[in-house]
């Protein structure tokens, strides 16, 4: 048909390819639309035979409970957006802490399962296979009931050097208070970081320069931890004063406390996203061919500069794309909070729905706003790997 | 390739005649139904909720058993043990809403619902009344989309701690930590009463009743509220019982008592008129034993309430035997509470202000009339 001559190839509009294909979407694309109007309608109709309506103005009345951990000024008298929003800090809260750990843990895992040390690697191996075997929530409730409730009770509290009391109230550290020098304090460590940032920015034209980069991940660090040691002693008054925990009444007081709830949520997600954090750097770094491993070896670089020049900007490519799912896994897996009681945003909005009755609105809310962690964390790596994909030539 | 698409296009038509089918109304069959037809909506709802007067008994009627959304973890109310079987105030109250619609007590599948799930549970149509301990409150009430039928159980809220702890009151657990299950009544009594009394606490919340109270068996906090009566059935569950004390302090009112849902009236009068049934039982004094004897009794409201007399049932849209075959099957409220709160059982709670009204309680039937 496409060889028949021009002038007799027009064939009449039902015959011909563009215009079916262009049909046949817009017929599904309206079945779609259809069938989602008829699932909206039935809901909008139970609810008007229910005498309740859509809205998310009842966010605005009060909360009337109380919460036990939150990072903004919660109270029973604030309202359920105020809930929403302590309940969403404390997930932000948990999956910075567990990708930052399982991050390095991983790392650690997936290098030990290529070590050439036959203890380090069957170690590494063993623990893959049980952490990829296990399921989380059953890990959750372990680390739970298991070990941090098996804790000794506040009274009997276990006192380790350092001022660190465990107990199953919590884990206490001692912190730091802030006086009245901190503000100006702040001031220093802000330019700490950003001579941080200036040297990591220097090296890296530098390197591309003359071939020799200096190590940035070592001298930044350093840049800043000089910024701030000559900051906390230049100000009259230490910016910090020390504050322990110690054992007063029924509970722990003082110092930073970390919760049971909160302890077993991190520990159960960095232990289990690790295994696969561990898995995807060990792909990664077998994805680079062997032959780019004896060239550096032949050139004389060492094992360290080895991995650290030829291997890992090589193995980066291929780990970012599922590094990102796991971030991601890590985020979603946050809401079995619940199982362990501490305050994440599924939790809360689970007791907001309950309290004000609300499934709908509270549902469609915290799947938006999983949904959006998601999507921020999805354009932040493929921007990252996007970035790394131009090392290849 | 063209021919590839006939397949995928007869696909999408069979699917659009579908769709249109299950709407149920003679709308186009393509999807230009929305732009046009903006208000033709309750024809098209597929999949419908149990509402509207007589809708919800002739679901049940129709289904042959009665669906109960009760608890599974709270002896005594709602509770079921190791080889699945089901007892409790609240469960034997599901009981006798079957008897009364079925002549049979067993016609009735119990749904377990945790304190989260219960409301949507009945909203949803999943299940047809809510037995579960809950508490009667306004917007429950009403936001909520719910009735509540009369109380089937006074309680109030309370404070169980160790004995070791030395703690009496509720000053004494300032600075401590309470365990609380969310979603419920209880959770927002403890913020109250707590900031009223200017006590500092920190909560602990579980999503159910097991797990509230085995983090507090762990030691996770120095106290546990519930309700009074829960209290004293977990009590019982735990490892060494004696070693807890129920503290004297009620924080609330709990009015406990089965919800139906909001547009059904009918449905309303007969899950009503089911617990006045087990009242006035009481009052009366005819019970499973004798109810047979009470047939032929010479107090006309007795013949009344038994349909010996008169059309009560055929007025709820019953048979007339209704409070017969529940008093026959399931006995009158105090066998009921004797049953699995009574003073034979672990799970002890002295009558107190759910005896009758001529004893000095809070029960009250109206006159079977």
């Amino acid at each position: 048909m496409a060889n028949a001559p021009k002038a007799h190839a027009n064939p009449p509009f039902w015959r011909d390819e563009r215009v079916l294909r262009l049909l046949a979407q817009l017929a599904f694309g309206a079945a779609v639309l259809f069938f989602g109007y008829i699932l909206i309608q039935n809901m909008v109709n139970g609810l008007r035979q229910q005498g309740t309506t859509l809205g998310i103005g009842f966010l605005q009345n009060t909360a009337g409970f109380d919460l036990a951990e939150t990072l903004n000024h919660y109270t029973r008298s604030s309202a359920y957006i105020q809930a929403f929003l302590a309940g969403l800090y404390n997930t932000l809260l948990v999956s910075a802490v567990g990708i930052l750990l399982s991050t390095i843990l991983g790392i650690i895992l997936g290098v030990a399962r290529l070590s050439s040390n036959v203890l380090v690697r069957n170690l590494a191996t063993a623990y893959l296979e049980l952490m990829r075997n296990l399921s989380l929530l059953v890990f959750l409730i372990f680390w739970y009931l298991g070990v941090f409730l098996k804790l000794p009770l506040v009274r009997d509290a276990i006192l380790w050097p350092g001022n660190i009391i465990l107990s199953n109230r919590g884990i206490g550290i001692p912190w730091g208070i802030p006086t009245e020098t901190w503000p100006a304090f702040k001031l220093f460590l802000l330019g700490g970081l950003l001579l941080a940032l200036a040297i990591i920015v220097i090296f890296h034209f530098q390197g591309k320069r003359t071939g020799k980069a200096p190590l940035a991940i070592v001298w930044a660090p350093l840049a800043f931890i000089a910024v701030a040691v000559a900051g906390w002693f230049l100000q009259p008054a230490a910016p910090l004063s020390l504050d322990l925990p110690a054992v007063q009444g029924l509970n722990i007081r003082g110092g930073r406390i970390f919760t049971p709830e909160f302890m077993a949520l991190v520990s159960g997600l960095v232990l289990y996203t690790a295994a696969f954090i561990g898995e995807v750097v060990r792909a990664g770094i077998q994805a680079v061919s062997k032959g780019q491993v004896e060239a550096a070896r032949a050139i004389g670089l060492t094992s360290f500069q080895t991995l650290r020049l030829v291997v890992f900007p090589q193995a980066l490519q291929v780990i970012i794309p599922p590094l990102t799912s796991q971030y991601l896994n890590l985020t979603k897996n946050s809401s079995l909070a619940i199982a362990v009681g501490y305050p994440d945003l599924f939790y809360v909005s689970n007791t907001i729905l309950n309290q004000s009755g609300r499934a709908v609105e509270m549902i469609t809310l915290v799947m938006l706003t999983y949904l959006m962690f998601s999507l921020i964390t999805s354009i932040f790596m493929n921007w990252y790997n996007a970035r790394v994909r131009l090392v290849e030539r | 390739m063209t021919k590839k698409l006939y397949p995928i296009l007869g696909l999408l038509l069979a699917t659009a005649v579908l769709l249109a089918a299950c709407g149920g109304s003679p709308a186009p069959a393509t999807g230009d139904a929305p732009a046009e037809q903006p208000t033709a909506a309750p024809a098209e709802v597929i999949f419908t909720t149990p509402s509207g007067y007589g809708v919800t008994l002739e679901a049940v009627q129709s289904r042959g058993n009665l669906i109960c959304g009760v608890n599974s973890q709270v002896p005594g109310f709602g509770y079921v043990d190791a080889d699945g079987n089901f007892s409790g105030v609240d469960v034997d109250y599901c009981r006798a809403l079957a008897a009364a619609i079925f002549g049979d007590a067993d016609a009735v599948e119990f749904r377990p619902v945790t304190a989260a799930e219960r409301f949507t549970a009945l909203q949803s149509g999943e299940i047809d009344v809510l037995s579960r301990n809950t508490t009667w409150s306004t917007l429950r009430d009403t936001e909520l989309g719910g009735n509540f039928v009369h109380t089937t159980f006074y309680d109030g809220q309370g404070l169980m701690v160790r004995e070791d702890s030395g703690i009496t009151d509720i000053a004494g657990l300032d600075g401590g930590t309470i365990c609380v299950q969310t979603g419920t009544t209880t959770e927002l009594n403890l913020a109250d009463v707590f900031a009223a009394a200017g006590v500092s606490y920190t909560p602990a919340v579980f999503e159910d009743a097991d797990g509230t109270f085995a983090a507090y068996a762990e030691g996770r906090c120095d106290a546990v509220t519930t309700d009074k009566s829960g209290l004293v059935s977990r009590r019982t569950v735990l490892a060494d019982p004696e070693a807890h004390v129920i503290l004297d302090v009620t924080m609330s009112k709990e009015p406990l008592g089965p919800m139906v849902r909001h547009g059904d009236d009918q449905w309303f009068d007969i899950a009503q008129w089911t617990v006045f049934a087990l009242i006035s039982a009481e009052e009366f004094g005819v019970t499973s034993a004798n109810v047979d004897s009470m047939m032929t009794s010479s107090n006309p409201e007795v013949l009344r309430m038994l349909g010996a007399e008169g059309e009560l049932g055929a007025a709820l849209g019953l048979s007339a035997d209704w409070a017969y075959n529940i008093i026959s099957q399931v006995g009158n409220y105090e066998e009921v509470y004797n049953r699995s709160l009574g003073p034979d059982t672990p799970t002890y709670i002295p009558r107190g202000l759910n005896s009758l009204y001529t004893e000095g309680g809070l029960l009250y039937a109206p006159p079977f009339r």
